[in-house]
């Protein structure tokens, strides 16, 4: 090929080659821009449906042809949501379990997966395994004996009920552990030592700023599960004021004509703050889960 | 003396850190996963309703989940959804993860968030929507569809599929399952799409190199290097996939009913559990539902596991 190649004259070879490379540029830039715009519109469509739908009334989004553009009813499909149910009660229990919920968890992650990444201690890898095994273990074997328990407890229809569990979060540990352990070199343990650091100093003062990446990561990882869980909700929560919004939003859904202009205002004023946070990192967090992702 | 005093607190105090640091978690994790778990296993043998004694029922509330058709209906609307959802989701996954690492794409973080953005959201919201759009009678869906009969071949390509519109997505059992996935597929490729993503950009560039240095030509690129690589990370999307697909709740709940809609099409094992635990107070039962749930999510993960490993065995030689 190469020798072919070579017995044609330099100059015809280089205007082939660069005429063939342009349309192959061409044909290869659409068969990559094509698929991914298809993509993206479909990805974002919903978003931008659902908050057409929340400014139409009722009688609009059943009309035929079905609506494409913002009607002017979103004050008063509001109004019906909270007509309906105590929204920003539901909003305000949505934002204390998810804050109580992802600090603490982000904390305890941290720290756990610090300890299993930068110190050798008998019964590491034994424990490890103990807890990597329960990611494996499916949310619905639990749910049963964890409802008797919070009964039990006292701990039914309230917040602690659903933020207190999920801070025994073994992918989150695994994940902190694999990015402290890429990222934090082992003799920076001892230099701080020397200089007088103590264990739990180290963590907090030197590893913890080190690893923002990953908090920023797991924070919104957390931050969404917390924000969007349903079926603990749904099973630990039974008065209208101390649900969270998916189950306030899903209540709506029992009467038997769904007033749909309400529930999509919800929907909307719910999906907000997770797409808000996201924009705002979404960078960093790709970066930090693909990181965190692959190493080790 | 004080120096051996110091090392001794020192080495004291960096044997008991570790202990202390993970303290917390086994903790929580003793009271929140350990104990229910062998409670479940202990209440799957037991009749009871949460008042009064418990009843020792041996392997009865198994042995009835066998003969009982509803359970086995749900067992296999959520194999069909399982799998009707997560193969076009991660050979999309997969497609997109090769486009969004190739050099020539520009604006590559916007597309991922984009692609991304679905994970992130309310599965109640987004279902909320999916239904409102699957269910009106002449909604978006089949106002598209109708547009897209009138274009002369597209409309016998419809018609063969069985798509004529107006289609009754929620009304007719054979098309509940296919609005379910349909919103599965939307919300969870972008997340797969992001891991395979992440096992591309960890292949060594090394390895390209010297398949260009040796002439290798773009399959035996692709098909010797870059999928035997990416291996591992299928095997893990796969597992995920699995895992979810196989409790999946809160998606059929919305867009069908609790009974899983015309047909009970949309009825999956999660459905039965939640109905026969919380809504008939069989704990016994559901608890019996969720450990069966259990072994079958680890079957089809062994399986998965096999034959991806399998593959990568058969390679190497």
């Amino acid at each position: 090929m190469i020798a072919m190649d070579s017995d044609r004259p330099r100059s015809e070879r280089r205007r082939n080659r660069a005429l063939g490379s342009t349309l192959c540029a061409v044909v290869v830039k659409v068969l990559l821009y094509a698929p991914l715009a298809i993509a993206t519109l479909a990805s974002l469509f919903p978003f931008w449906y659902m908050i057409v739908l929340a400014t139409k009334d009722r009688s609009h989004i059943f009309a035929v042809p079905p609506p494409m553009w913002f009607g002017d009813s979103f004050m008063q499909n509001y109004r019906s949501l909270v007509a309906q149910i105590p929204f920003w009660r539901n909003m305000w229990n949505s934002v204390y379990i998810t804050l109580m919920g992802t600090s603490l968890s982000l904390f305890f992650c941290a720290l756990g997966g610090f300890a299993f990444a930068m110190y050798r201690f008998r019964g590491r890898e034994a424990l490890f395994r103990a807890m990597l095994g329960t990611v494996m273990v499916p949310g619905w074997v639990m749910i049963i004996p964890m409802f008797i328990l919070m009964k039990k407890l006292g701990w039914y229809n309230t917040p602690r009920s659903l933020w207190v569990p999920g801070l025994a979060n073994a992918m989150g540990i695994f994940m902190m552990r694999q990015y402290i352990a890429s990222a934090i070199p082992p003799e920076l343990m001892d230099s701080a030592r020397i200089d007088g650091c103590s264990e739990f100093g180290i963590f907090w003062r030197i590893v913890l700023p080190l690893i923002r990446p990953a908090i920023g990561a797991h924070g919104l990882m957390s931050f969404t599960a917390q924000w969007n869980a349903f079926v603990m909700p749904l099973v630990m929560l039974h008065d209208r004021s101390t649900y969270t919004l998916p189950v306030a939003l899903r209540s709506m859904q029992g009467i038997a004509s769904v007033d749909y202009g309400a529930v999509m205002v919800g929907s909307v004023i719910s999906t907000l703050p997770v797409v808000i946070v996201f924009a705002a990192m979404s960078k960093q967090f790709i970066a930090g889960l693909t990181r965190g992702a692959t190493k080790g | 003396m004080t120096g051996e005093l110091v090392r001794r607190s020192y080495s004291w105090r960096m044997k008991a850190a570790p202990y202390v640091f993970i303290s917390p978690f086994f903790i929580l994790f003793l009271i929140f996963s350990a104990f229910p778990l062998v409670f479940s296993l202990h209440l799957s043998l037991q009749e009871w309703n949460g008042l009064g004694p418990m009843k020792w029922a041996g392997f009865k509330n198994y042995a009835y989940l066998m003969r009982d058709p509803v359970f086995w209906k749900a067992v296999w609307n959520t194999v069909v959804l399982m799998f009707q959802s997560a193969v076009p989701q991660h050979v999309l996954a997969l497609t997109f993860a090769f486009i969004l690492n190739s050099r020539f794409v520009r604006g590559a973080e916007f597309f991922k968030a984009a692609l991304f953005l679905p994970y992130l959201t309310s599965s109640i919201a987004i279902a909320l929507l999916f239904k409102a759009v699957f269910s009106m009678r002449m909604g978006l869906l089949n106002f598209a569809l109708e547009h897209i009969e009138a274009i002369p071949l597209m409309g016998a390509i419809l018609k063969l599929i069985g798509l004529s519109p107006p289609v009754n997505w929620l009304g007719k059992a054979c098309y509940v399952k296919t609005a379910i996935s349909a919103l599965l597929i939307w919300q969870w490729t972008g997340w797969n799409a992001i891991l395979y993503l992440a096992g591309l950009q960890a292949i060594n560039p090394d390895y390209y190199d010297a398949a260009r240095v040796d002439g290798a030509t773009w399959p035996q690129v692709f098909f010797r290097i870059t999928l035997p690589l990416l291996r591992p990370m299928i095997l893990f999307a796969a597992t995920l996939s699995i895992i979810g697909s196989m409790q999946l709740f809160t998606e059929p709940l919305i867009m069908t009913d609790m009974n899983g809609g015309p047909g009970m099409s949309g009825y999956t094992i999660a459905m039965n559990l939640y109905q026969v635990a919380f809504d008939w107070m069989y704990f016994g039962s559901g608890a019996a539902i969720s450990w069966v749930l259990f072994i079958m999510i680890f079957i089809f993960s062994w399986v998965n596991t096999t034959i991806l490993r399998g593959d990568a065995e058969e390679e190497r030689i």
